[in-house]
């Protein structure tokens, strides 16, 4: 069987979608951590919402994954490229997914009730300081990790499209 | 060769976003300045960076529901509503003496683990000596390099907080203190409509009490502690409401003494803990934790609290983890 040239189009548009939200959320968040500006509690507040879609869409992406044909790279990618576009790909699924959970529980291990467009959500960890202090750093060292991540792959796919224009940047743009 | 162009492109990449965010221009007080400034050069793991030595309470809020025409909040419905709260002084040292500290504290998180719960952090002063964040910061610096008298004389706004300074006289107990919200809420009703307010916990005891010894370091605690063994301690939670003239993002100003004001209950406090052991220790009051039916005011100030408190509380998580970590270890 013949393995698509292209990304499938809900595919595209989900990537697509949530590399703007995802990178939204890392500045968002990033930002308000540090800052003692007025406006830092609407951003908190939207960041929370916006993550919880962000843990919607990645369970939608993940589903949509396993269900459809995704190219694979050219013989022209070295082994070793191969592997590390593997891991690339394996690292965003897991980490698009530990930081709306972390966020989710540090807010219930800090007592604080979380709601999503005044919809009360349950909390499903008691209140407990070190409970808090593990989700909270997994949710600040993960976020690094991602743009780490985010920047290597950005690269990864420049190096693709400007410098090798074998395809496999097209594969995510262009059917 | 293309990995040397590679990683030297991904490093610079990564060298240019760390660049932009942590050194770029003059960067504003942030709350880990803030925080860095309150802790010190000492790091008392596990505590609180300011307000470290307190101690947790618990009891109910009996809301006599006065305030129930301005708030959809469910703790100002009448009713009884369960609390957790806790009695501090100000410093980040939790065997600092307590009678020697010049701000007392009360912070309660009324119908905790619920959506409807309320998170209050309030102070024996009832205003301010400045205005934002950035002017609390430099104050805080002047008393760090002993220039108080400098900065109050460089900064008129804080006419208001020396005057309630001059006469303000600290008593032998925490329960007949005057504990104050300082910055100003919005109450809002079910039709959307908003009211500004402040609100202060008011003691309703005259008993002065008896204070053992006047050097201990938990010499209010114990004190507390003691007078808990003869009943409840309470206080009258009053609202004061702003009129036109009042402005709520200005907490250097005291409200004149003819502004409405109502009850809106009364805080009975039945239990009292060391807080490592108590219920209170986990909890962050930030005063940003408001139910439905409470909005906060535009005070800088206000807002700022929420984020230096939210960098304190991951802080001592953090060390209360390792601690955990390396007491499982040496199991």
């Amino acid at each position: 069987m013949n393995k698509p040239q292209s990304y499938p189009f809900a595919m595209r548009v989900m990537h697509w979608l949530m590399a703007a939200l995802v990178l939204s959320l890392l500045f968002a968040g990033l930002t308000m951590v540090k800052s003692l500006g007025p406006w830092q509690q609407q951003l908190l507040a939207w960041h929370k919402a916006m993550g919880l879609i962000a843990l919607l869409a990645i369970v939608v992406r993940l589903i949509i994954r396993l269900r459809s044909d995704t190219p694979t790279l050219p013989a022209s990618v070295p082994n070793m490229q191969q592997l590390a576009a593997k891991l690339t790909q394996l690292g965003f699924y897991l980490l698009l997914f530990v930081m709306p959970l972390s966020g989710y529980l540090m807010q219930n291990a800090a007592g604080r009730p979380l709601s999503l467009f005044g919809l009360p959500l349950p909390s499903l960890l008691h209140t407990d300081l070190a409970l808090y202090g593990l989700f909270r750093e997994i949710h600040g060292w993960a976020a690094l990790l991602l743009v780490l991540l985010i920047v290597v792959h950005s690269c990864a796919a420049l190096y693709h499209g400007l410098i090798k224009r074998d395809g496999v940047f097209r594969s995510m743009v262009r059917k | 060769m293309r990995y040397v162009l590679f990683t030297a492109a991904a490093g610079a990449v990564v060298a240019a976003a760390v660049y932009a965010v942590t050194v770029s221009g003059r960067a504003p007080v942030s709350a880990q300045d803030f925080v860095n400034l309150q802790q010190g050069d000492t790091i008392q793991m596990g505590f609180r960076r300011a307000h470290a030595n307190g101690f947790c309470i618990s009891g109910e809020f009996q809301a006599s529901g006065e305030l129930a025409a301005y708030s959809s909040a469910k703790a100002l419905q009448p009713g009884s509503y369960p609390f957790i709260g806790r009695m501090s002084i100000a410093g980040n040292n939790p065997t600092a003496p307590d009678l020697r500290a010049p701000v007392r504290s009360l912070a309660l998180t009324i119908l905790p683990d619920t959506a409807d719960q309320w998170r209050t952090a309030m102070n024996t002063p009832p205003v301010m000596a400045v205005a934002t964040p950035e002017k609390f910061y430099q104050q805080l610096l002047a008393i760090q390099s002993n220039t108080v008298p400098q900065f109050f004389a460089d900064h008129p706004e804080t006419a208001h907080f020396l005057e309630w300074r001059s006469h303000y006289q600290p008593s032998q107990s925490y329960a007949t203190e005057r504990y104050h919200s300082i910055n100003a809420f919005y109450l809002v009703d079910r039709q959307g409509k908003r009211q500004a307010v402040r609100w202060a916990a008011l003691p309703l005891t005259d008993d002065a009490g008896v204070i053992a010894d006047e050097e201990a370091p938990d010499a209010l605690q114990q004190e507390f502690f003691n007078r808990l063994q003869q009943g409840p301690v309470r206080f009258d939670v009053q609202f004061t409401l702003a009129t036109a003239n009042d402005d709520p993002a200005d907490a250097t100003i005291p409200w004149p003494e003819t502004n409405p004001q109502l009850s809106a209950g009364t805080i009975v406090i039945e239990q009292a803990s060391v807080q490592q052991e108590g219920a209170c220790n986990a909890l962050n009051f930030d005063p940003l934790v408001l139910p439905a039916g409470f909005a906060p005011s535009a005070d800088p100030i206000l807002r700022a609290r929420a984020a230096a408190y939210a960098e304190s509380h991951r802080r001592r998580a953090r060390e209360v983890l390792m601690q955990q970590f390396a007491g499982g270890a040496n199991e």
